[in-house]
């Protein structure tokens, strides 16, 4: 080994950053979506997936819990709540 | 989940727009693409050994250097005869672009080398501190042009980079902010699809650098574009060519989001030179719808 | 085929010969004329090429390392204030492990600003990682640039090369020159044949952020390489001797040390004079010889050792000073002697050259008469007392 330091792609998933969040976490209520894909398109860490309506949610291993998705959904179908709770 | 081209798991603060503007960047322009990156927030937090969150060849080299670099590596496509097929992005923080990293873009402009250069623009040295840059808006709180009893901020105002590269008459320059997403990914794509050097500059809001909630990055960037403080413009050859047009709001509905100019609120003199330079901008490029 | 021809022409000869498919330079006296020559073999359709017109050292530098990284073989040159301004990339191209050729036409540093011949430029690039080679003459000079590429793109090696040529005296100097054959330069360099590069098809990150838990095994690697590198330039020359003809120890060169009592040591352009003074003395019947230090870096301290521990008396020719400190060369050639059994009695230092100041014969025979059994350090050669009583009143 050389040591110049050469990084295989897509690594950076084995650091799990949902641990970071320690107050509010996204919960998807999937009962207004209208499909825009505006969450998706919005997350800083690109953890959010979904195609059709009502089918949007986040991996929450890596979600930081920064609540952008829930601040640009035109329906308020995300909300933020405590990380402690169940769903 | 369709695999992005910006993974997650890179360490990014929560709420990032370098990292937002980042993955719109890189998945609009596709796996056929090599980024050169500057020294920066978004250097670190996507590449720290032996963590990558880059699915696309990837290199970093310095602090100011990434044009040049990139204009190596666009001539090596050249040589090989692959350049048609492969982009060459170079991107960089504001200080690395307006600041240390001037000469080398204005060489690669000069020398319009078929790159896009993507200057993402969170207005201070954020990796090193929250210091000063030469964007940094005028009467901004930072490290090095903190506020006090002397001080009311940063006393300059933003360096007019998106012009100086259009002086370059290069065949396109734009302005962008993650406020709007898919205009990004448009001028990104827009960008791409044009033989010769690009420069594209996109707002974005740092929650820890400018003091707002973690969640409301796409508010601000909304707030700056509203007030116009942050026009986005396309310029092609040195020339306007389109304009985003506002219902302009007064500045204070964009500084009132952020600590960092909080002590601005009771500061009515101070409001309204910003609000002069906002005025400026929406004069000079035809904002007002 | 033996040419007479200028040096920096040798080297653009010989560079064309390479095929280098990224060219990127800034022009600084005494590198011009090198750069100039390949543009105009690029415009004459002679050299394949992107000759990438720079803004700055720093970005030509730059342009070479993402044209390397790219994958294709890149090659620029430089001198003083020029080698100064790209310092932080050429320790980011070493330390990315990226293969290079870089001609150095060394030349004084600023301030005051002076355009003639001394190494302080390459000399304090030093700690670097680059391999450092020292040119005698003007055929050394082109034929390091081969061996350079050869070297340099081993992937055992991966480190950048620097040929060190003195400006003026050999750029800008008139000299017969074997210029090898395109076939045999090919026989000799195969295209290059990166061991990583940026390719979507293989997408890989490169220079990484290293945090403590990392960062000290690159360094211990490349110190590691640097070893080799001593045993691989042995079986690059002799490669290069069966196919140019020509021979070179290409670390270190002997010149009648053999039975000598007064050796001096030295690198670059000096060392032909040396040689001829060495003759003179010796058809006088005097002991004397020459210690030609070929690679700077990696410093080949065994060969030193070899050549010099019978030897009473060493005089270490410096034409750079560490200062506040002492030269350079001299302090590495005690450092190979300390705590040793063996080793000569008397390691003087002398400083002389610099700023393009002649060395001459006679500056060389006053050397070889201030080597006594009274060792002296930084003894400064030529010096013009009287100009250190200006004034400022």
């Amino acid at each position: 080994m050389f040591g110049p330091l050469i990084s295989r792609p897509g690594s950076s998933r084995n650091n799990k950053t949902g641990s970071w969040r320690t107050e509010v976490k996204p919960k998807f209520l999937r009962q207004n979506c209208i499909g825009c894909k505006m969450c998706l398109v919005v997350c800083p860490e690109g953890c959010i997936a979904g195609n059709e309506k009502n089918t949007y949610g986040c991996d929450y291993l890596f979600c930081k819990g920064c609540g952008n998705c829930a601040a640009i959904c035109p329906k308020a179908d995300i909300i933020m709540v405590k990380e402690e709770s169940k769903d | 989940m369709s695999k992005n081209l910006f993974a997650s798991g890179h360490t990014a603060c929560a709420g990032c727009g370098q990292s937002l503007g980042a993955r719109l960047v890189i998945d609009a322009a596709g796996p056929n693409t090599i980024v050169v990156n500057n020294t920066g927030c978004l250097e670190v937090f996507s590449t720290k050994y032996p963590e990558t969150a880059w699915e696309v060849p990837w290199i970093h080299s310095l602090f100011e250097n990434a044009a040049a670099v990139a204009s190596g590596v666009e001539s090596a496509l050249k040589f090989m005869g692959t350049k048609d097929t492969i982009n060459v992005i170079a991107q960089a923080g504001d200080g690395g672009t307006a600041d240390i990293g001037l000469q080398a873009l204005s060489g690669m402009l000069e020398r319009n080398h078929d790159i896009l250069y993507v200057c993402y623009d969170n207005e201070a040295y954020m990796n090193t501190g929250i210091q000063r840059s030469g964007l940094t808006p005028f009467d901004t709180n930072t490290t090095t042009s903190p506020i006090g009893s002397q001080s009311l901020g940063n006393i300059r105002p933003k360096k007019p980079l998106p012009e100086i590269a259009a002086a370059h008459g290069v065949p396109y320059v734009a302005t962008a902010s993650v406020a709007f997403p898919n205009d990004v990914q448009r001028k990104v794509k827009k960008a791409l699809s044009i033989k010769g050097a690009k420069y594209l500059q996109i707002h974005v809001p740092c929650p820890l650098g400018w003091r707002h909630e973690s969640g409301a990055t796409i508010q601000v960037a909304k707030a700056a574009f509203e007030t116009g403080l942050y026009p986005l413009v396309e310029f092609e050859f040195g020339k306007v060519v389109a304009v985003r047009q506002i219902q302009p709001k007064p500045v204070e509905e964009y500084l009132k989001l952020q600590g960092r100019f909080k002590h601005l609120m009771n500061n009515p003199e101070e409001i309204k030179k910003i609000q002069a330079i906002a005025d400026a901008n929406i004069e000079k490029y035809g904002l007002k719808a | 085929m033996r040419e007479f021809l200028e040096g920096s022409r040798a080297i653009a000869e010989i560079v064309k010969r390479c095929k280098p498919g990224v060219i990127s330079a800034y022009p600084i006296t005494p590198q011009t004329h090198i750069v100039e020559e390949l543009a105009q073999f690029v415009a004459d359709g002679e050299l394949k090429s992107q000759f990438v017109n720079v803004e700055s050292e720093h970005s030509a530098a730059s342009v070479v390392l993402g044209g390397v990284a790219a994958g294709v073989r890149s090659y620029t040159a430089t001198s003083s204030q020029g080698l100064f301004y790209m310092m932080e990339v050429l320790f980011n191209i070493a330390g990315l492990r990226l293969p290079l050729v870089m001609t150095c036409a060394n030349r004084a540093v600023s301030a005051p600003i002076n355009i003639w011949n001394d190494h302080q430029d390459s000399i304090s690039l030093r700690d670097s990682g680059w391999i450092q080679l020292f040119a005698e003459d003007i055929q050394e000079a082109a034929d390091f640039h081969v061996l350079g590429y050869k070297l340099s793109e081993d992937h055992s090696i991966m480190l950048p090369v620097m040929v060190c040529m003195d400006g003026f005296i050999l750029t800008h100097g008139i000299e017969t020159v074997d210029m090898p054959v395109q076939e045999d330069v090919d026989k000799f360099l195969p295209a290059y044949r990166p061991l990583y590069k940026l390719d979507p098809a293989k997408p890989v990150t490169m220079g990484v952020l290293a945090d403590p838990e990392c960062y000290m095994e690159t360094r211990y690697a490349i110190q590691e390489t640097m070893k080799k590198v001593l045993d691989k330039i042995p079986v690059l020359t002799g490669e290069f001797s069966r196919v140019f003809g020509r021979a070179y120890n290409g670390l270190v060169e002997q010149y009648h040390t053999k039975d000598a009592d007064r050796v001096i040591v030295a690198m670059g352009s000096v060392c032909g004079t040396v040689k001829e003074v060495v003759d003179e003395l010796r058809a006088k019947g005097k002991k004397v010889g020459l210690l030609k230090i070929t690679a700077y870096r990696p410093f080949p301290a065994q060969k030193v050792f070899d050549a010099l521990k019978d030897i009473p008396k060493v005089a270490v020719l410096d034409r750079s000073l560490s200062l506040g400190s002492y030269a350079p060369v001299a302090s590495e050639i005690k450092a190979v002697f300390c705590g040793k059994k063996k080793g000569p009695k008397v390691i003087s230092s002398f400083i002389a050259g610099l700023g393009g100041r002649d060395i001459t014969k006679d500056s060389v025979r006053q050397i070889f008469s201030l080597l006594t059994s009274k060792e002296v350090s930084c003894e400064f050669i030529d010096l013009k007392p009287e100009l250190l009583k200006e004034k400022y009143e």
